[in-house]
């Protein structure tokens, strides 16, 4: 059995469509990631999943549980922590997890030492009874993941889950999703845009960008796709060096955005003196010349021409998605 | 199982509400002003009874604490859903109607508690009670102080499945404001918790009698004061109906709710 199939499922918001036509298969036990810009449709697709929102159209199960008929079901057998806080924070730590175990119909006995197992999982069991109020945002993360454990479920969804976390805290989450897949067992469906920790954790992942996925594979297997290193050049700002690039053979692809040149290119190291070169004779200024192994960002780049950093900020994404809405609708 | 999913709910709520220190202050702040500012005003009823005007006007605020409290606590669903609590209760394997009944018995409960408070507080500030009969009898004051709970649970039953209703339909605090000025603020002023009913004029006395809170009112100085309008059993009758309807408004309406 999978731990979640969809076909050609569908989610529409008035116009905007948020998920367009996903078909997944995730197997059981497996650490799954998604990984797409703010706004790709990923938190869509965990609310459809988890029986929050209903699909416009497709089918999707959770542990083989239709999550339009059978949504108790599907209930019963996920974990979810959401990508905006779902604490309680005039409660303390405990008591949101006793709330939480509660509600999932857990016995006393049961309960209280699941409680204590899951705080020392995620190594809050001294700050368990203090309210909410006093916690750091990490804290409340890791609560939270613990949260989602509580009742042992077999699919647990995470929504970003070190969004906004530094760099340690984000490391030790890590740590603590690796571990209890393992020890645990449970499927992790992981949606995030960091690609560093989609790369670091996963074992498959789809990449997703407006609403589609559009390409989905072990992050070796998907870097192996861009073949080789990037090479970015910056430029005083005058034309005509992509030209030049595009020229040489050993250029795999090309992106220019922004004054920056992205090229593809094995061995690029070798490759960066005949570039200089070849800017110099035209009289093109190279600003600054970086090179990067392959990532799950150029894998991204090479399929939407874009970089996952953009965000919200990409006023031509926007743009697009406004036009894209306000022509559904008429 | 289930009483154990609807006790974790209510615990949740009660819990929130002896925390929130603040808000608990600032709930009860009102209904204190009202009685002592108003309560205290040289205002003479055309058929006073003996308590005097203190003593008419304490279980209209008691039913004032009863209506903004439940109303309050109803659609504090849409505090859970803008601070995203909410979807951790709806992602759980309970029953829309579960999740209802406990919110609106958590809301209920800490009603009871402020109406409770608003009595005691009312008895050293002039008000007379008399029990359930014009004279007073030992009897007669435990029978009307059961009688009055009895009232202020019906009043917060139909005020909080109001409560949760709206809450229900409404996406952010936008509609808030409004139900609060157009609803809740014309049902405590045609409710006479102020002044009794006949001194409205006629057009006016309509809107009273559909108003729910009007027959609390009237139930609670029935069974404090002995000076109810209507029969105890029309006012018990009536509010046991709009407990009714109001929860199952809100389990209708609730189970209709998306979570985004």
């Amino acid at each position: 059995m999978k731990a979640i199939t969809t076909k050609e499922l569908v989610k529409r918001f008035g116009g905007l469509v948020a998920v367009d036509s996903v078909s997944l298969d995730i197997e059981e036990g497996e650490l799954f990631g998604m990984l797409g810009p703010n706004g790709a449709g990923k938190t869509t697709l965990a609310k459809v999943l988890s029986t929050l929102i209903r699909p416009t159209s497709g089918y999707a199960e959770v542990w083989g549980n239709d999550v339009m008929r059978k949504q108790d079901e599907v209930r019963r057998c996920i974990g979810i922590v959401f990508q905006d806080p779902a604490l309680d924070d005039q409660l303390t730590g405990r008591e949101n997890l006793d709330f939480h175990a509660r509600m999932y119909g857990m016995s006393t006995l049961l309960r209280k030492r699941r409680i204590d197992e899951v705080l020392e999982l995620v190594d809050l069991t001294e700050k368990a009874d203090i309210r909410l109020e006093a916690y750091s945002g990490g804290m409340q993360r890791r609560l939270e993941i613990a949260r989602g454990l509580m009742h042992h479920p077999k699919v647990l969804f995470l929504d970003e889950p070190t969004l906004g976390l530094d760099v340690q805290t984000r490391r030790h989450i890590w740590e603590y999703i690796e571990e209890l897949n393992r020890k645990e067992g449970v499927t992790v469906f992981l949606m995030t845009h960091y690609m560093e920790e989609a790369d670091y954790l996963c074992d498959r992942i789809a990449i997703i960008d407006d609403g589609k996925i559009i390409a989905l594979d072990t992050p070796q297997n998907l870097k192996h796709m861009v073949g080789a290193d990037v090479v970015s050049i910056e430029t005083d700002g005058r034309e005509g060096l992509a030209n030049l690039l595009r020229g040489f053979n050993w250029v795999e692809w090309l992106n220019e955005q922004n004054g920056v040149i992205d090229i593809s290119v094995k061995d690029g190291h070798t490759r960066i003196p005949e570039i200089v070169l070849a800017a110099h004779e035209a009289g093109i200024k190279v600003k600054s010349i970086n090179l990067r192994e392959p990532d799950l960002e150029a894998v991204f780049l090479k399929f939407t021409g874009r970089k996952i950093r953009e965000e919200e900020g990409d006023s031509r994404q926007q743009m697009r998605r406004m036009v894209r809405s306000f022509r559904m609708r008429r | 199982m289930e009483i154990s999913l609807v006790y974790a709910l209510w615990l949740r709520e009660v819990k929130r509400f002896f925390r929130m220190k603040s808000r608990l202050v600032g709930s009860l702040a009102m209904p204190v002003f009202f009685l002592i500012f108003l309560g205290f005003a040289p205002i003479r009823l055309p058929d006073a009874s003996d308590g005097g005007y203190m003593s008419f006007l304490a279980p209209g605020i008691i039913g004032m604490i009863l209506l903004f409290a439940s109303m309050g606590a109803g659609i504090s669903v849409l505090w859970d859903k803008q601070f995203g609590f909410l979807k951790e209760i709806m992602v759980a394997p309970v029953s829309r109607h579960t999740i209802v009944l406990g919110k609106t018995l958590g809301g209920v409960t800490t009603a009871l508690f402020q109406a409770v408070f608003i009595l005691v507080l009312a008895l050293p500030l002039g008000l007379e009670l008399t029990g359930i009969n014009a004279q007073p009898s030992l009897g007669g004051y435990w029978l009307g102080f059961w009688l009055a709970v009895l009232f202020m649970i019906l009043i917060g039953l139909t005020f909080t499945g109001l409560g949760v209703a709206f809450a229900s339909r409404m996406k952010d605090f936008q509609g808030f404001q409004f139900v609060w000025n157009f609803l809740v603020m014309p049902v405590f002023l045609t409710s006479g918790a102020l002044f009794p009913l006949d001194v409205f004029p006629q057009w006016l006395q309509y809107l009273t009698y559909v108003n729910p809170l009007t027959y609390g009112v009237d139930g609670l100085r029935g069974s404090l004061i002995a000076a109810s309008v209507l029969p105890l059993s029309l006012d018990l009758a009536v509010l046991l109906g709009t407990s009714i309807i109001t929860i199952a408004l809100a389990a209708y309406l609730f189970t209709r709710t998306e979570v985004d």
